[in-house]
């Protein structure tokens, strides 16, 4: 995400950017995605931080950005080693895409069990409450 | 799609649409990605066949019994089913197929919205996904019943594999010739296997038979050569299709994720008939039959015919039927695709080549099951020529089942 701040109202937008609503509109954990030029991006929100990503996944092309965001599961390791139950993270988020199950990493779009595989990434630009995408 | 408000400038509303993500499953919208690559690929211009497609027959129960000749077990499929439509005479296998719900068409395609026309809700939905994905015809396979062979009562696996058949042969293959199926046999009932080839083989649609992998049977005992005979005879194809178990297995019960489950039973249930098969020279005895081994993916096969090679060395005397090395019978067997395990190019180009790929190799997407594959897994595939594409994604299958004689 890169947030302006040097926007004043009047200004005319840089082209390629597209409006896509106010931050209050996006929730959490639910991607919204748009048609932009014909394109599916999904938007992200986590915080008061906003995500877009390609909705084409990497693997075989899924609908990516309309499966589920779940904590990255992780283990409940003990001190002597031993695992005692799992838990789902509050800090690492996943993009999950719903043809297979592939995870990418909410915040960075990459692929949690291969770096090299990655989303496409669009910068989400916020001016006051409004959000716009660069496409 | 609805217009985003905002932005006072026209080019803003025009430009920018809100896919709707809401409503209902449905196959179409699922796989709308896909319908894009195969237009870009111009899979229309190419035949593709899908080896292994399948719906999801317990959806359908409550009509399949109607089909079961005996009436008492009618009456006892009927009654064990309920009003849900399940059978506890039947059980699901367990396994999350689904991984926790995060494939979303497994959990929601109940949902799925068909109507319109008199056609079968599962004819409609396989030829969503066909069309979807650019594929001409597909060879359709059940789901839970490939989990039958594990039954404990022979005559119920019997009883519900007629059942099926003829059902399917009416309600299904007969109203669309797309789709085509390699019958499921009751295995663990040889007499009854090689009956049922005797009376559907005729049937439209029916291009070969399938015996599901998860058995205790050994495909070479001499109980089967009647029904081996008959295939050949009719040039039919025959499939041992891969599937797990979890139970009833002391190997598979020692593992604790579906994962490890999945990734070692397909091919393992798999590796243990084709030793049998060619090790006990199956096709020495029968040159013209068709053997296909359906769902491991090809990573196993490399290792299976070095394995066997090396031990055959030393103890030919053991497969005297034998007249050459076992990995040369492999070769000559058919093989399909799916799951297509691509994490090091140059070890399938290496599994490709000791297969004979290009020949003995057929597309398959499994859909909708959780691992499918797509016919651009293998259009994509930068070491394969024109020619060898053509022939996994679909000339292989023509050829192999006659599709173009009227095979079906
Ligand atoms: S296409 Fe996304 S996981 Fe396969």
């Amino acid at each position: 995400m890169k947030a302006s701040s040097d926007y004043s109202p009047g200004t005319s937008r840089p082209a390629g950017e597209y409006p896509v609503g106010q931050a209050s509109d996006f929730s959490e954990r639910q991607a919204r995605v748009f048609v932009i030029n014909g394109i599916e991006i999904g938007v992200y929100r986590r915080g008061s931080r906003f995500y877009a990503y390609r909705n084409t996944c990497p693997h075989q092309g899924g609908p990516v950005c309309e499966g589920m965001v779940l904590g990255k599961v992780e283990p409940n390791v003990e001190g002597d080693r031993t695992i005692t139950g799992e838990r789902f993270s509050e800090d690492l988020l996943h993009i999950v895409c719903p043809w297979h199950g592939y995870e990418y990493d909410l915040t960075t779009g990459r692929c949690v069990t291969d770096s090299r595989m990655r989303l496409r990434t669009h910068d989400v630009v916020q001016r006051g409450e409004e959000l716009y995408v660069r496409a | 799609m609805t217009d985003v408000r905002m932005g006072t400038d026209s080019r803003s509303k025009a430009d920018v649409t809100e896919k709707d993500l809401g409503g209902p499953f449905n196959t179409r919208k699922h796989l709308a990605n896909a319908a894009l690559e195969a237009e870009k690929r111009r899979f229309a211009d190419l035949l593709i066949v899908d080896m292994d497609a399948h719906h999801y027959e317990h959806d359908s129960w409550k009509e399949i019994f109607e089909y079961v000749e005996d009436p008492v077990m009618r009456q006892r499929l009927h009654a064990a089913a309920g009003r849900s439509g399940r059978t506890v005479l039947f059980p699901l296998p367990i396994g999350d197929q689904d991984v926790a719900g995060r494939l979303s068409r497994l959990p929601e395609r109940l949902d799925e919205v068909v109507d319109g026309n008199q056609r079968h809700r599962d004819v409609e939905v396989v030829r969503r996904y066909m069309e979807s994905m650019g594929i001409d015809y597909s060879i359709l396979f059940p789901t839970p019943m490939l989990s039958l062979g594990m039954h404990p009562q022979a005559e119920v696996e019997v009883a519900l594999a007629r059942a099926y058949a003829r059902w399917l042969a009416e309600r299904v293959l007969s109203v669309e010739p797309s789709i085509k199926t390699m019958l499921y046999l009751p295995f663990n009932d040889p007499a009854a296997s090689h009956r049922m080839v005797e009376e559907f083989s005729d049937v439209p649609g029916v291009i070969g038979f399938m015996v599901t992998s998860v058995h205790h049977r050994q495909v070479h005992h001499n109980d089967y050569m009647r029904l081996y005979a008959a295939l050949e005879e009719r040039d039919m194809p025959l499939g041992f299709h891969a599937v797990y178990t979890w139970h009833g297995d002391r190997s598979m019960e020692q593992l604790n994720r579906f994962l490890s489950v999945h990734a070692l039973a397909f091919p393992f249930y798999n590796m243990v008939h084709l030793t049998n098969w060619v090790i006990n020279g199956i096709p020495e005895r029968f040159p013209g039959l068709k053997a296909i081994w359906i769902e491991s993916g090809i990573a196993w096969l490399p290792f299976l015919m070095e394995r066997l090679d090396h031990q055959y060395m030393m103890r030919s005397s053991e497969a005297p039927l034998l007249t050459r090395r076992p990995s040369e019978y492999i070769r000559e067997m058919y093989y399909t695709t799916q799951p297509l395990e691509r994490g090091n190019l140059n070890f399938l180009k290496l599994a490709f080549d000791m297969l004979n790929a290009e020949t003995q190799l057929m597309y398959s997407s499994d859909y909708p099951h959780w691992d499918f594959d797509l016919p651009s897994a293998i259009y994509d595939l930068p070491f394969l020529d024109e020619r060898a594409k053509r022939g996994i994604l679909g000339e292989n299958a023509r050829r192999v089942f006659r599709l173009d004689e009227g095979g079906g």
